[in-house]
């Protein structure tokens, strides 16, 4: 009887054992190759967020471009470890917490980045930028004090994306003026064709529709300033912006629901034929292009156009909403820094050479279109960018966490009715005040 | 065996797994998150004690205390359809036919990842191609709701799917229950006359009142630290119509960078489900409840 008891404390103590062991055993795993690493070769570890399965075609440039600096730096061994985006973002926070970053990583622009160069977590890249290869104010949304701390990667603009056939059905031309996108959004409600789509859960989708309202009234600076706190954001031009999108909402120009609809969701409309239109970034290129996924009858079917200037205003056709997307950093804490950065280099040159013909991406370095076989829109898109007088970056990611929060907040209560554009400002300039 | 569960070393032993599992994974993060609610923290770069600023902002959040109500109004509908789920086990184990599969078709939504509930219900509610208002829409209901949009619903919304969600747990147990009173109690019942409405009311409850108790307790504090469907359906919104609790939570630490608040939000939602907690016994206790 005694040996059995003996025997179930240990079986429990195993038991126990194993539970913690089970918890620890999911955070060392999947390196690039599987192998052990040999003790000779300089081990860098990366993070990304381009799951083989979800991003297939970023995660095969990744890796073949990890192959090949293997290949020319047989003393290197980079080790991978993906996760999709949500998670991507939760570990990151959690490892920088405990300070385990690994030697290369994703992080996106501005105010996501902020806290991470203040806690002393990225290693400033000043030596390895080499700024000349990115399109112009690229890596400044990714500098702090003037020193770079992550290389971009991705550069994003958003045009509305329209489906000629609707238009066409409805004897209508993609708009260059506001009066002419309002007549656009008269005559689809009249004939009970929902005018545009929008995800309005998400609330930065929302967002980029007041930017450009703002941009178009107001001009770049109206909303920069009041972000940067040289200007108020009770603004004339920032109200009568809320103003005018009060009013579309109020004509029924966005789907049914938009509040309770992810982007995602939103998307489906427009995917589905059921939406007119739909304001989106350039990362959506490749469902009207490239992907395989998407029926090249549709395809044909999306065009694109600037968003339309108003009267009277000042913002001009040229000027977007957009900005880079993610970058890359090296950790301050990192032992092999300076592998990380010369490896961080050369993944930015080799993106940049391959993400527009085999992903779709538009990349934040400069791209040469003569030679590539590409996409009709992918060049249209890339010489608007190339025209560009003004490139605003996303609020959400100008302002502060805590602020941003309450400009995303916001937004959702002025399409949904529950803030006046007056309380919409208000509210805004008081948590912008309150910061400073 | 006696002479073995006298010996203190091993009871101190045969304690010790468990004891180091408990503490390590439960007492010791409570205690942290009180230590980090003392401190402002983004979670990244380094902490500065603030003393009880984080708690005395938190007494004063007027986000805080709406996020709260929504949690109590969820603990208040999930307390009152544990009558329903009483009910419907009362039918079950009252022999019909084919009450077991039955009952088994209401456990298939607890086999479910929240995560797939929630996405399921969200097709439901799609304003324009839900099922939900297909099918006002075939009854005449012109100006259908646009459910999770509007912040006056949005929230009674997402309690349909939750109360749907864990019917089949408290059905499992209510029915497990039922089965344990003994027939012959019944039988005597039969025979001097009751009827079935009698039995289920006079014999059959009061049988099993602790049991209810106890699932009065998990409805209670299981909704005040409701999180999943939430998340996933409406992420708090619009403008925070459907916040709760521990969402708020969730939000503050991780996507706003406050790990210290967040961490002064999860010790306040720890005080006010041991509250809560506190308050049912003390409510449900009845005379002859012998400890």
């Amino acid at each position: 009887m005694k040996k059995k008891k003996a025997f179930s404390a240990v079986m429990t103590m195993a038991l126990a054992g194993s539970l913690v062991l089970a918890g620890c055993s999911g955070s060392d795993s999947s390196s690039s190759e599987g192998s052990e690493s040999s003790s000779d070769k300089t081990v860098v570890k990366m993070m990304h967020l381009w799951p083989e399965g979800s991003s297939n075609a970023q995660y095969t440039i990744v890796d073949d471009i990890i192959k090949s600096y293997e290949e020319a730096n047989p003393d290197v061994d980079i080790q991978t470890e993906i996760l999709g985006n949500e998670q991507y973002k939760e570990k990151i926070k959690v490892l920088s917490a405990s300070n385990e970053l690994p030697d290369v990583g994703i992080s996106w622009a501005a105010g996501y980045m902020k806290p991470f160069v203040e806690g002393n977590m990225f290693a400033p890249l000043d030596d390895v930028a080499q700024p000349d290869r990115f399109v112009a104010g690229t890596l400044d949304a990714f500098s702090v004090d003037g020193k770079p701390y992550a290389l971009p990667l991705e550069l994003n603009i958003t045009p509305v994306y329209y489906n000629k056939e609707i238009f066409e059905k409805h004897n209508l031309e993609a708009p260059t003026t506001y009066d002419e996108f309002v007549n656009v959004v008269d005559t689809l409600v009249e004939n009970d064709v929902t005018p545009i789509t929008l995800g309005n859960k998400d609330r930065w989708t929302g967002s980029m529709w007041y930017m450009y309202m703002a941009d178009r009234i107001g001009g770049p600076e109206a909303l920069n300033n009041a972000i940067n706190r040289t200007g108020s954001f009770e603004d004339p031009a920032l109200v009568q912006a809320a103003e005018e999108l009060k009013s579309l909402v109020d004509k029924g120009a966005f789907v049914k629901g938009f509040n309770g609809l992810s982007n995602d969701e939103a998307k489906g409309y427009f995917m589905n034929e059921q939406a007119a239109m739909y304001l989106m970034a350039t990362w959506e290129l490749p469902n009207y292009t490239t992907s395989p996924d998407v029926a090249q009858e549709f395809k044909d079917k999306v065009g694109y156009f600037k968003f339309p200037t108003v009267e009277g205003g000042k913002g001009d056709i040229d000027s977007y909403v957009g900005g880079p997307g993610v970058g890359l950093f090296v950790a301050e804490q990192s032992k092999v820094k300076d592998e990380a950065k010369a490896f961080v280099s050369y993944l930015v040159d080799e993106w940049g050479k391959r993400s527009v013909v085999d992903a779709g991406v538009i990349p934040a370095t400069v791209v040469d279109t003569s030679s590539a076989d590409l996409d009709q829109m992918y060049i249209d898109i890339l010489n608007d960018l190339g025209n560009a007088t003004n490139l605003t970056l996303y609020a959400d990611v100008q302002m502060s966490a805590g602020v941003a929060d309450v400009h995303l907040n916001q937004i959702q209560a002025l399409f949904g009715g529950q803030s006046t554009p007056e309380e919409f400002a208000k509210t805004q300039e008081e948590a912008l005040a309150a910061e400073k | 065996m006696k002479n073995v569960m006298s010996n203190k070393f091993v009871i101190a032993l045969y304690t010790l797994p468990a004891l180091l599992l408990i503490l390590v994974l439960i007492y010791i993060p409570i205690v942290l998150s009180g230590y980090y609610g003392l401190m402002d923290w983004d979670g990244i770069g380094q902490m500065t004690f603030i003393g009880l600023e984080n708690y005395v902002t938190l007494i004063k959040d007027n986000y805080f205390w709406s996020s709260t109500w929504h949690s109590f109004l969820l603990a208040i509908f999930s307390t009152l359809s544990l009558l329903l789920y009483l009910a419907i086990s009362l039918v079950l184990a009252s022999k019909i036919k084919g009450s077991d599969l039955l009952r088994k078709i209401y456990l298939i939504p607890m086999l479910l990842s929240s995560v797939a509930i929630a996405q399921l219900w969200m097709k439901i509610f799609d304003p324009t191609n839900g099922m939900a208002n297909t099918l006002l829409a075939f009854f005449g209901v012109e100006n259908t709701p646009i459910w999770l949009a509007d912040p006056a619903i949005a929230l009674y919304a997402i309690f349909i799917p939750v109360i749907w969600q864990y019917a089949g747990f408290y059905i499992l147990i209510y029915y497990a229950a039922l089965k344990n009173v003994p027939d012959e109690v019944i039988e005597a019942a039969k025979i001097d006359g009751a009827s079935p409405l009698q039995i289920a009311l006079k014999i059959k409850l009061p049988l099993i009142s602790g049991v209810f108790k106890v699932t009065i307790m998990l409805a209670v504090v299981g909704s005040l630290k409701y999180f999943d469907l939430i998340y996933v359906m409406t992420g708090g919104g619009p403008n925070g119509a459907s916040e709760v609790m521990a969402s708020y939570m969730y939000k503050e630490a991780f996507k706003l960078n406050n790990f210290g608040y967040g961490s002064a939000i999860g010790f306040g939602l720890l005080v006010i489900c041991l509250v809560m907690t506190w308050l049912t016994m003390k409510l449900t206790k009845s005379k002859d409840d012998v400890q």
